[in-house]
């Protein structure tokens, strides 16, 4: 296999672990605020007490194989985006903070001051992650040498704004449906709503932004007459949407939340697919663009990454599946819990 | 003044980075603990040393909560502030921080999960092994950040390809990469400095319990671990250092003549300066006490041999004088006073009247300061020593900044950073010092006069010691 499409392929499957597993806890921080006592959104905590920063790693890591496999992409995406990134991290540090320091000390106004940074940060995140997707499908002012030339006012435009729109919206559903799954009782009832009402906007504003990208953006479906079996996953997405409400009908939300991460999954794919072989269009000529090939690491590097990559990676699903086996079950609140 | 971007992008780098060594250090050395600790629990059965590794646990979790919140700021950095650095380096850097990622992360991150919320929810061995995989990934982690690092001092097995502004680093030979001239040297000597942090730290929170007389035996036992700890590693550092300054002298002579603020040539041995003031306008240490041809020997082991001089080098190839001279200074004589300590406490120790030394009690609460200083001053000279590159001799460090981020961005991020890391600091004191004052979950209680507070009220209690009573013990 050409190894610059395998590492497209290992990146995608990177974000996509991170927007399904960190895309929950974004959503259970997005929905914090709708817990209605201090228990309860102690419950919301501790259903992703241990595993947030588990998470947290699948983008650390994503960001290092960026910067590894396509060091130009790295280099040109993030100093493009300089000051939304810098909110990014002001926002994941907050949401640390928040997370760590909430129940280190019992006063109602100290919990409620670091409830309103992890709602807020956790928005904040997933609101900039959409953003940057958005101007990631639209191009951005690249020139020949690679470099930026816009200003951060050509990246708050309203199709990115959208796209980070949806994205909150989706992980609000993704990880109330999570909730769902890790309570029980009256909680439970009270999050039943939650998941009814996230998935409706989810709905909307899934359908706006598949009308606004076909409409500004035409050439995103060009590869799909080089690869009609892309359809294939265009279908599944749109059943794995359709799935959602039918499972939480039917009382059965393990198939809810497998067809939500289905629906992030089939997402992203179709992003990549939609860029493909581009990674930065650039807005201003075609030939700067920045593609899987001429903002590549050399072969010599994707060779020796792509062992270490297989090396790793089955450790780090076994981790990964062994702290979700040890936390499984419902939330109970104990000695070490936030 | 005109804003300069790559001043500013250096003092952003320089904030964020040291602001986040606090903590590294400090994971790599408790992990170390953590085992030594569990380990004695699992073989004794002792309910003494399930305390104490369920206690520095909870110090551990803390630390490495905010390392990790500070850590993905530096990966960000590369490719936002330093883009151009970024592009020349991404073949050889990148793949080294991709398997930091793969090898280490989720190793301590998944692991840290079963550390700290699963003492209830799997064996005692299984949550054994889970220290032991913490312990191995904050190591792992150093070695291959501390590899990327060492091949921008020392670079090996790569080529450049292309010219000027698109010129690039590739990687010829993986193995020559990782094992560059310094990588082993410099990834033994920040490993010894952890340890030593963390050793300081368990003296520092127990010397602080046996002034309050506050859990006796849990409070002797853990400094006698941290003292063992720290003794070893801080004489171990010593011959680090010496492997150090021989590697530095060979490979850096530029650096290394920074360091000692050795500006001109002689035909003579080398003197050693123990300290002073480098003064690059009049090529010379000012106010500054040197050992005649001690560098000389130091490095070679011959008197005679002059070591090579800053006026060998280009003008616009010399590190600044002030800053790395001054920065291994403070190093080094930390780093002899924490011998010194440790060694004069051992003997103390084994003439079993250790703990009722008051003074040096009082002395060790405050000493993990010298570590952490120790630790970051190391590195401010390793970094200060590089200039004006970013990688030795190919990239400069004027040229590796982004070419599209404006400097009043920088600014503004600078201050950004600014007010969350002193928000966050002010919380890690404020939670690591209530951890301190709850304590281990041991079964006696503290006396009825203490009024502890923690760490704010001790450094109160240092500054006005008559207004307090001292420990049963020693009164």
């Amino acid at each position: 296999m050409n190894l610059n499409v395998l590492w497209l392929g290992i990146l995608g499957v990177l974000l996509t672990g991170y927007a399904i597993l960190d895309g929950f806890d974004l959503g259970v921080g997005i929905i914090h605020l709708a817990a209605r006592n201090d228990n309860e959104r102690r419950i919301f905590l501790n259903s992703i007490g241990p595993l947030w920063d588990g998470n947290e790693v699948w983008l650390v890591t994503f960001g290092g194989a960026l910067f590894a496999a396509f060091p130009d992409v790295y280099a040109t995406v993030f100093s493009s985006f300089y000051l939304p990134f810098m909110m990014l991290l002001f926002a994941l540090i907050l949401r640390a903070v928040s997370i760590e320091f909430r129940g280190k000390v019992t006063h109602a106004n100290w919990a409620h001051f670091w409830d309103f940074g992890f709602f807020f940060a956790s928005t904040l995140a997933t609101l900039l992650f959409g953003v940057a997707i958005g101007n990631a499908m639209g191009g951005l002012p690249v020139d020949a040498g690679k470099e930026f030339t816009g200003s951060f006012l050509d990246l708050v435009r309203p199709y990115p704004l959208v796209v980070g729109v949806l994205a909150v919206a989706m992980f609000a559903m993704h990880g109330s449906i999570y909730l769902y799954l890790k309570t029980e009782g009256e909680l439970q009832q009270h999050i039943h709503g939650w998941m009814w009402r996230t998935f409706g906007v989810f709905l909307a504003l899934y359908m706006l932004t598949t009308i606004l990208t076909l409409v500004n953006y035409p050439a995103a479906t060009r590869n799909f007459e080089r690869a009609p079996w892309v359809w294939i996953v265009v279908l599944l997405n749109v059943l794995a949407i359709a799935n959602i409400p039918r499972a939480i009908y039917h009382n059965k939300p393990l198939y809810a939340f497998i067809s939500s991460s289905a629906t992030i999954a089939a997402l992203l794919f179709l992003f990549g697919v939609a860029l493909f072989p581009n990674m930065v269009v650039s807005t201003l000529n075609p030939a700067w663009n920045l593609t899987i090939y001429n903002a590549a690491a050399s072969q010599k590097t994707l060779g020796i990454m792509r062992w270490i990559a297989f090396c790793g990676m089955p450790f780090v699903l076994a981790y990964t599946g062994t702290i979700y086996w040890v936390f499984r079950g419902k939330v109970e609140l104990g000695k070490f819990s936030y | 003044m005109e804003l300069d971007v790559v001043v500013l992008s250096r003092i952003q780098f320089a904030l964020t980075i040291m602001f986040h060594y606090l903590f590294p250090p400090m994971s790599i050395g408790l992990g170390l603990i953590l085992v030594i600790t569990e380990g004695l629990y699992l073989k004794t059965g002792k309910r003494l040393y399930e305390e104490m590794a369920r206690f520095w646990t909870r110090i551990f979790a803390v630390n490495f909560a905010v390392g990790v919140a500070t850590g993905i700021v530096m990966e960000f950095e590369f490719g936002t502030n330093w883009s151009t650095y970024a592009r020349f380096v991404g073949d050889v850097f990148g793949s080294a921080l991709a398997a930091e990622g793969v090898f280490a992360f989720f190793l301590e991150s998944g692991f840290l999960a079963v550390l700290v919320f699963g003492w209830d929810r799997v064996s005692a061995r299984m949550h054994f092994f889970a220290t032991c995989m913490v312990a191995l990934g904050a190591t792992f982690s150093a070695t291959w950040i501390v590899v990327a690092n060492s091949w921008q001092q020392t670079p090996a097995g790569f080529h450049i390809v292309g010219s000027g502004s698109t010129a690039r680093a590739e990687i010829t030979d993986f193995w020559a990469m990782v094992f560059n001239p310094s990588s082993m040297h410099r990834l033994g000597h920040v490993i010894l400095g952890g340890y030593i942090l963390a050793g300081f730290c368990v003296m520092s929170v127990s010397a602080f319990y046996i002034l309050r007389s506050r859990h006796p035996e849990f409070a002797r036992k853990s400094f006698a671990i941290g003292l063992a700890v720290a003794t070893l590693a801080s004489l171990v550092q010593l011959l680090s250092g010496d492997q150090q300054a021989k590697m530095v002298g060979k490979y850096q002579p530029a650096k290394l003549a920074a360091f000692e603020g050795h500006f001109k040539s002689e035909n003579h041995g080398t003197e050693l300066y123990l300290f002073g003031m480098p003064d690059a306008a009049e090529q010379r240490v000012k106010y500054g006490i040197a050992i005649p041809d001690m560098l000389s020997v130091l490095l070679y082991e011959d008197p005679n041999r002059p070591v090579r001089a800053l006026d060998t080098f280009p003008e616009r190839d010399r590190p600044p004088a002030g800053m790395p001279f001054q920065a291994y200074h403070i190093m080094i004589g930390l780093g002899t006073f924490n011998i010194a300590l440790t060694l004069y406490a051992c003997y103390l120790y084994w003439r079993k009247s250790l703990f009722d030394k008051v003074w040096l009690m009082r002395i060790f609460g405050l000493a993990v300061l010298s570590p952490y200083l120790a630790n970051e001053t190391g590195w401010v000279a390793a970094e200060t020593g590089r200039q004006p590159w970013t990688v030795y001799g190919l990239l400069r460090t004027a040229d590796s900044v982004s070419k599209s981020v404006p400097a009043a961005q920088v600014l503004a991020s600078i201050i950004m950073f600014g007010v969350i890391y002193a928000l966050l600091f002010a919380v890690w004191v404020f939670v690591l010092n209530s951890k301190i004052v709850h304590g281990p979950d041991v079964s006696e209680d503290p006396p009825a006069e203490t009024t502890a507070t923690g760490l704010i009220e001790a450094v109160a209690f240092y500054a006005t010691p008559h207004a307090h009573t001292l420990t049963r013990k020693s009164s």
